[in-house]
């Protein structure tokens, strides 16, 4: 890795939609993060998320239609890429991850303990809890990651993750744009390139805008994808890191 | 006889009428060709029906018929599947090309904010902080106040 006094890091927030809430969780990040590079991904949104990120004085990538988180992300890490930034944190623009997490999501990857840091719910931090169908697939995305990527993941379909450089480049190749693409299957696609997964207990908020899905059926729905989506990545043939390619 | 008669001047028609959209550039060699073998194979079908009963005789159906309706459901079932690669295939170039649009629009807008900035009096002109110049409340391109639609 480079020189770890001084690494250079982007957050960035995939914003679809997220008008009302971006200027506050923009504002928070820059007071909690002074030195980090900031870029909103605006996902094809059709209200003035774009405006109101070069409002706020950001870099924004404003994408033509809406691709999803994945899209979102994967063009955000290919910017991170060609800027040669050292780490990416990735922070949801409807503010319910705490920008002040951050240095904390960040310590083991600079340390070099680990490519990729979730924060993740169910760690011991905060209190979230989810019923019924929702709860069995998250049971068992977590049962079934856990075992891939070798260390306990009670929280895989979280958003706020940290990744270093490896992980940049292996997500600006492939980072899926399906459906559960963007947190469980890349997770997948990280641990069979060997990149270290690992994570950290935080508390997530409130969104400030916008109603979360829930609900019996849609929970049920959730469940019968998300097997899909483990069963299909799991299943993929296999993608390995450059650096690895070589050795 | 006249309905064997009808058949091949069917499949006649749908084959010229692939040719015809093959010359206006309508439809891609690879879709068409599939189209168009399945076309002459009916033809011979219709013109030596003799040829459907050999066949379905050979593999153990006993209504000629019911094979050549099993046959076409399969080949409408492939061909949905490759419908469904293809746009698969599209969707992923479609994604790429946006992030790639994205990522040039960046460029663009600050290429075009730093030429601004060394237009107007010097580097003392704008507060920058971090790379960014703070005075980005215009609109990088058009340089006025951004109106929604």
């Amino acid at each position: 890795m480079s020189d770890s006094s001084d690494p250079r890091v982007l957050v960035v927030l995939p914003a679809w939609n997220e008008a009302a809430s971006l200027t506050g969780v923009l504002a928070e990040v820059r007071a909690h993060l002074p030195r980090v590079g900031i870029l909103v991904v605006d996902d094809g949104s059709r209200d003035a998320t774009a405006d109101v990120a070069r409002a706020a004085g950001v870099d924004v990538l404003q994408l033509p239609f809406n691709l999803g988180v994945g899209g979102a992300m994967r063009a955000g890490f290919r910017f991170a890429r060609a800027e040669g930034y050292d780490a990416v944190v990735q922070v949801d623009a409807d503010g319910q991850h705490d920008p002040a997490d951050v240095p904390r999501l960040l310590a083991p990857l600079l340390a070099g303990e680990a490519d990729v840091v979730l924060g993740a719910r169910f760690a011991g931090v905060g209190a979230y809890s989810a019923r019924g169908p929702r709860r069995w697939a998250m049971g068992l995305l977590s049962v079934v990651l856990s075992r891939i990527a070798r260390t306990r993941l009670t929280d895989t379909t979280s958003g706020f993750r940290a990744s270093n450089r490896r992980a940049i480049e292996l997500f600006a190749r492939e980072y899926p744009a399906e459906y559960l693409g963007d947190t469980v299957e890349s997770l997948v696609i990280a641990c069979r390139a060997r990149l270290r997964v690992t994570q950290i207990g935080v508390e997530m908020r409130q969104r400030s805008a916008g109603v979360p899905s829930h609900g019996p059926f849609k929970a049920a729905v959730f469940l019968g994808r998300a097997v899909l989506a483990l069963v299909v990545a799991l299943s993929r043939p296999m993608v390995r890191t450059s650096g690895e390619a070589t050795a | 006889m006249s309905g064997y008669a009808f058949a091949v001047g069917a499949c006649v028609a749908l084959v010229v009428f692939l040719v015809v959209l093959l010359r206006t550039r309508r439809l891609r060699e690879k879709y068409a060709v599939t189209w168009i073998l399945l076309g002459s194979g009916v033809v011979v079908l219709a013109a030596f029906p003799r040829t459907a009963e050999t066949l379905a005789s050979a593999v153990g159906v006993q209504t000629p018929s019911n094979l050549l309706f099993a046959i076409a459901l399969m080949v409408l079932l492939l061909v949905c599947i490759q419908l469904s690669v293809e746009i698969t295939g599209l969707e992923e170039e479609t994604r790429t090309l946006a992030e790639e649009v994205a990522l040039l629009r960046l460029d663009v807008e600050r290429a075009l904010r730093k030429q601004e900035d060394r237009r107007s009096d010097g580097p003392t002109a704008s507060p920058v902080v971090d790379g960014t110049p703070l005075e980005a409340r215009r609109h990088p391109v058009l340089g006025e106040p951004v109106s929604g639609d």
